[in-house]
């Protein structure tokens, strides 16, 4: 049994009684990394040296008697496009190979402050533009329960690295899914908070409107306890919420006898695959025999979901990647004169995905279009948040599948970006909306892991995890671990 | 074939708070380059702006004081382009909810007063600065200035005429100055102004197609710029040429404007809401508490120099053009200072040098306490205009007061009678022509003979008491 397997809470506890080092922590991690990194390709970047250094600085304080922090001796890897001060942080593309930010993001800085320990960066699809991780700069990473399997994109390495006992927990960021789909193929736990739960201010940004960082982890606990640390009001972020943040593992217990499920038809039909379907089925059934009732609803605007997300999310990429010019950090291509300068930079940096979304954000918003596209994206956005606005009336939360199937192979789909964008349409009009959504192991389909959505009101995770632990309590699926 | 100007200005005004509009870098003009910069205005990846709220209220201030009514809800936009000036390849700015629209402001040219409409006055951040060297085979950016707030004051196609160019800038300049939300220094920057001008038969309703002056340096610049536009664009027009949309600069050296590009459609900028920053609401409180901040303003203080100081027009179109000088005209008047006078100092001799050094009225020593006494000691006979004039140079160049002056330098004005009598009659006896004239009725004879008296007085006798006792003398004779 590996020390992963423990909770935050016990780990502490061990902590505490001088039976565990955060030394022992950090060793386990690179041990780990040093086994099957070369199988998974997690990570991007190492930062051994500082973390023993932290390491020996909090076992210092433990044997002082002085152990405070949330996280203390956690060891945490951190997703790529999220900023470390002197750490590379690269959004997994080339032009940014080179990038050292000269400050932190303020969930680093959060994690530090809650004496986190960063073991590393972790691999991604570039810019977060993908489901796959195949769209990474330098290399695919690969599932931890089949090898030639995708884990899921864009938080893929933040969500093997966990399922592989690499790190003990990870954070992620999730635009349209980025965080709960590879989460579902990996059989871990992800949660995307509500819009402006979490600042933005140091996440690089890909879709700002819809970008959310959040936690990966091993059990619904640990994902309460993380994003604990990293919730609240930043005054350098203007869209974070100026909003109360609850004590999210308080009502862990309290059981789902009562609550109320909307199950929306639209998350079962077309696309979602036999065995998904059933693995939710089974599900619902669990929560019911846990005193929960549901019913079918409809969220009809959810098919036009998809199309406002690429038109939306590509338009705001367009402007928010037109900063990397080669010109004041990055890779540049020098060439005579400026515009060539540019166009060469940014041809040679950015791969095939990302140059994709940025034509298409471009044309949107190019003058004559628009009012046909971005505009009328707009307005679809509005209808899908009307839509759970009117589903959260009369239910606590609405449950799914977070992904259509499981892990697909990799190469399979990397030819076809539209059956690609598909693994997202149960994703994406959560991030739409801007309600928090959480997936949790339900269990294998054919050796994989197959994820349940918990999609809750505004503001509400706290309901959400209450849910997610029942479910996890009553199944212990979080148990399962790849074989590696 | 004549033809009628139509001129439209965007003019661009720096605000100045004390940070920058979405970092707390400081805005300071002159510092080293790239010293005040910081990852948010250097556009760093993952770094988001935040609204610097003063920002905010000075352009509120602006749009007030340009009669524009202020937006209730508000946003800015993200304008898409690819310059080295320009960090993150989009300048923030506001596209469809400015802060104001439809405002005017009122101009005079030649004795008539025109309202020129503003279109609309938004909110922005400035870029950074290239220098071009030459032979260096690359060129420098300088990041202080970027987001620097701005406000873009856009004019309607009001303007008919350079000369009414030159008095629309005049007048908002004075404004942003008098409401203290720029300095407004063309050579720093701190205002900055394109303008736009097309020309089109008289009676012609829609508009000919128009050219873009830039490099305009300074309002003299703008007005020449825009009369030799105006002569260039009837000279291809009456000879059947076409005007093509271009960007020509003004050339101050060849004293014309030279092409710079020729505009091919229109730019697109692929304007849309920028997702970093929330809508923000201006409530009723806050627009009061706006409102109360603006001042007097200088159309209102002429009227009230003309209506209630009794000082003609022009006086008071002078003395109100220049926040600091009407100021400091005010001063003069809290001290006791005597309407009339005073502003025929400030508009005479101060006015004068302050033109050939250069200088600004804050810029010397005379305080308006001192002009004013020594208004009052001309005023009361202690001394002549002829010696208030030495008074005066001392006093604008190195301050002081001018009671103490008059009295270290022994600039008192002789009012002794006797004494002044003495003089008088030594000057008749050596005049005996002068007295035969006067006598003759050639008047004229007295004002030479009053000039005698003051040169044998070194200028200290009271002037009037040497007519009064000349005339009485030589009756006499």
């Amino acid at each position: 049994m590996s020390l992963f397997d423990h909770r935050i809470s016990d780990i502490h506890e061990l902590l505490h009684k001088k039976e565990l080092t955060v030394t022992d922590l950090v060793d386990e991690s690179y041990k780990r990394i040093q086994s099957v990194e070369g199988k998974v390709d997690a990570f991007l970047h190492l930062t051994e040296e500082a973390a023993r250094k932290k390491a020996a600085e909090l076992d210092s304080k433990v044997a002082a008697n002085e152990l405070s922090g949330s996280l203390f001796g956690i060891p945490v890897g951190i997703k790529d496009n999220i900023v470390t001060k002197g750490v590379r942080t690269t959004c997994a593309s080339k032009l940014l190979e080179n990038f050292e930010p000269i400050h932190n993001a303020t969930v680093v800085n959060q994690l530090m402050d809650a004496q986190a320990v960063t073991i590393g960066k972790l691999n991604m699809d570039e810019f977060a533009m993908g489901s796959s991780n195949e769209n990474s700069g330098f290399k695919p990473t690969r599932n931890p329960w089949d090898l030639d399997r995708v884990p899921g994109g864009s938080s893929g390495g933040s969500a093997a690295s966990v399922a592989a006992g690499e790190v003990f927990f990870s954070l992620g960021s999730d635009t349209g899914g980025s965080i709960r789909e590879p989460a579902s193929f990996c059989g871990v736990v992800g949660m995307k908070p509500t819009y402006g739960r979490v600042s933005r201010f140091g996440l690089v940004a890909f879709a700002s409107s819809l970008d959310q960082i959040g936690p990966i982890t091993r059990t619904v606990e640990d994902n309460a306890f993380v994003l604990q640390a990293i919730s609240g009001h930043d005054k350098m972020d203007s869209t974070s919420a100026n909003v109360d943040v609850p004590h999210f593992s308080a009502g862990l217990n309290e059981g789902v006898k009562g609550l109320r499920i909307a199950v929306p038809k639209e998350y079962l039909g077309e696309g979602v695959s036999t065995e998904v379907r059933e693995q939710v089925m089974q599900s619902l059934k669990t929560l019911e025999g846990l005193g929960a009732t549901w019913e079918e609803v409809s969220l009809p605007h959810s098919k036009y979901a998809t199309a406002a997300y690429y038109l939306l999310a590509s338009s705001e990429a367009s402007a928010n990647l037109a900063r990397f010019d080669g010109i004041r950090y990055g890779v540049r291509v020098e060439e005579d004169n400026l515009i060539e300068t540019y166009k060469k930079s940014r041809s040679q940096g950015f791969g095939d995905e990302v140059k994709r979304r940025i034509m298409l954000g471009t044309f949107a918003l190019s003058s004559g279009y628009y009012d046909a596209y971005y505009k009328k994206a707009q307005k679809v956005r509005t209808l899908i948040k009307q839509d759970f606005e009117e589903v959260f009336n009369k239910f606590d939360v609405i449950i799914g599948p977070t992904a259509p199937t499981t892990a697909f192979k990799i190469g399979e789909k990397v030819n076809d970006p539209l059956t690609m964008y598909a693994t997202d349409i149960l994703t994406i009009p959560v991030n739409l909306a801007g309600v928090p959504a959480i997936s949790v192991p339900s269990g294998l389909a054919g050796g994989l892991p197959v994820g349940l959505q918990i999609i809750g009101k505004f503001f509400d995770e706290a309901t959400i995890y209450r849910v997610a632990h029942a479910f996890e309590q009553a199944t212990n699926f979080n148990e399962l671990k790849p074989k590696l | 074939m004549s033809f009628e100007t139509v001129i439209g200005l965007e003019v661009h005004v720096e605000l100045k708070t004390k940070s920058k509009i979405f970092c707390g870098c400081s805005t300071e003009f002159g510092a080293p380059p790239n010293t005040h910069t910081c990852p948010i205005c250097l556009g760093h990846p993952g770094v988001l702006p935040v609204l610097n709220r003063q920002a905010v209220e000075f352009a509120m201030r602006a749009a007030m004081a340009l009669n524009c009514e202020v937006a209730e809800v508000t946003k800015f936009d993200r304008k898409n382009y690819f310059y080295p000036d320009n960090p993150k390849a989009y300048q923030i700015s506001q596209f469809d909810k400015p802060v104001g629209e439809h405002g005017w402001i009122d101009i005079e040219v030649d004795g008539k007063s025109k309202r020129i409409g503003i279109t609309r006055i938004h909110l922005e951040e400035d870029a950074g600065k290239l220098t071009h060297v030459d032979g260096l085979g690359h060129s420098l950016v300088d990041f202080n200035r970027v987001g620097t707030p701005l406000v873009e004051i856009v004019s309607e196609p009001d303007i008919r005429t350079p000369e009414e160019a030159y008095a629309y800038l005049e007048k908002l300049k004075a404004i942003m100055q008098y409401i203290e939300v720029s300095d407004c220094k063309m050579e720093e920057g701190s205002l900055r102004c394109d303008a736009n001008i097309s020309l089109r038969p008289t009676g012609q309703e829609e508009f000919g197609t128009k050219t873009e002056l830039k490099n305009l340096n300074s309002f003299a610049y703008v007005q020449k710029g825009l009369a030799y536009e105006e002569v260039r664009q009837a000279e291809v027009l009456s000879s059947g040429g076409e005007i093509l949309q271009e960007t020509r600069r003004w050339d101050e050296n060849g004293n014309k404007t030279l092409l710079m590009r020729v505009k091919e459609g229109s730019d697109d900028y692929r304007y849309f809401p920028d997702p970093d920053l929330v809508d923000f609401h201006i409530d009723e409180a806050w627009r009061e508490k706006v409102q109360k901040q603006i001042p007097e303003l200088p159309d209102a203080r002429r009227k009230r120099y003309v209506e209630e100081l009794d000082l003609p027009p022009y006086d008071a179109s002078v003395l109100t053009q220049q926040k600091s000088m009407s100021d400091y005209f005010e001063v003069c008047l809290k001290h006791g200072g005597p309407a009339k006078p005073v502003s025929n100092w400030l508009m005479g001799e101060v006015n004068r040098y302050l033109n050939s050094n250069d200088m600004e009225i804050e810029d010397v020593p005379m305080t308006p306490e001192a002009l004013v006494k020594m208004i009052t000691l001309i005023e009361k006979g202690t001394i002549s205009s002829k010696i208030a004039k030495t008074v005066f140079s001392e006093l604008i160049e190195k301050g002081g007061d001018p009671e103490q002056i008059v009295k270290d330098k022994g600039l008192v004005q002789i009012s002794d009678e006797g004494e002044i009598l003495k003089m008088v009659n030594d000057v008749l006896d050596q005049n005996d022509q002068s007295i035969a004239d006067f006598k003759e009725g050639k008047k004229k004879a007295i004002g030479f003979l009053v000039g005698q008296v003051m040169k044998a007085s070194k200028g200290k006798a009271n002037p009037q008491l040497v007519n009064q006792l000349l005339v009485q003398e030589i009756n006499k004779r």
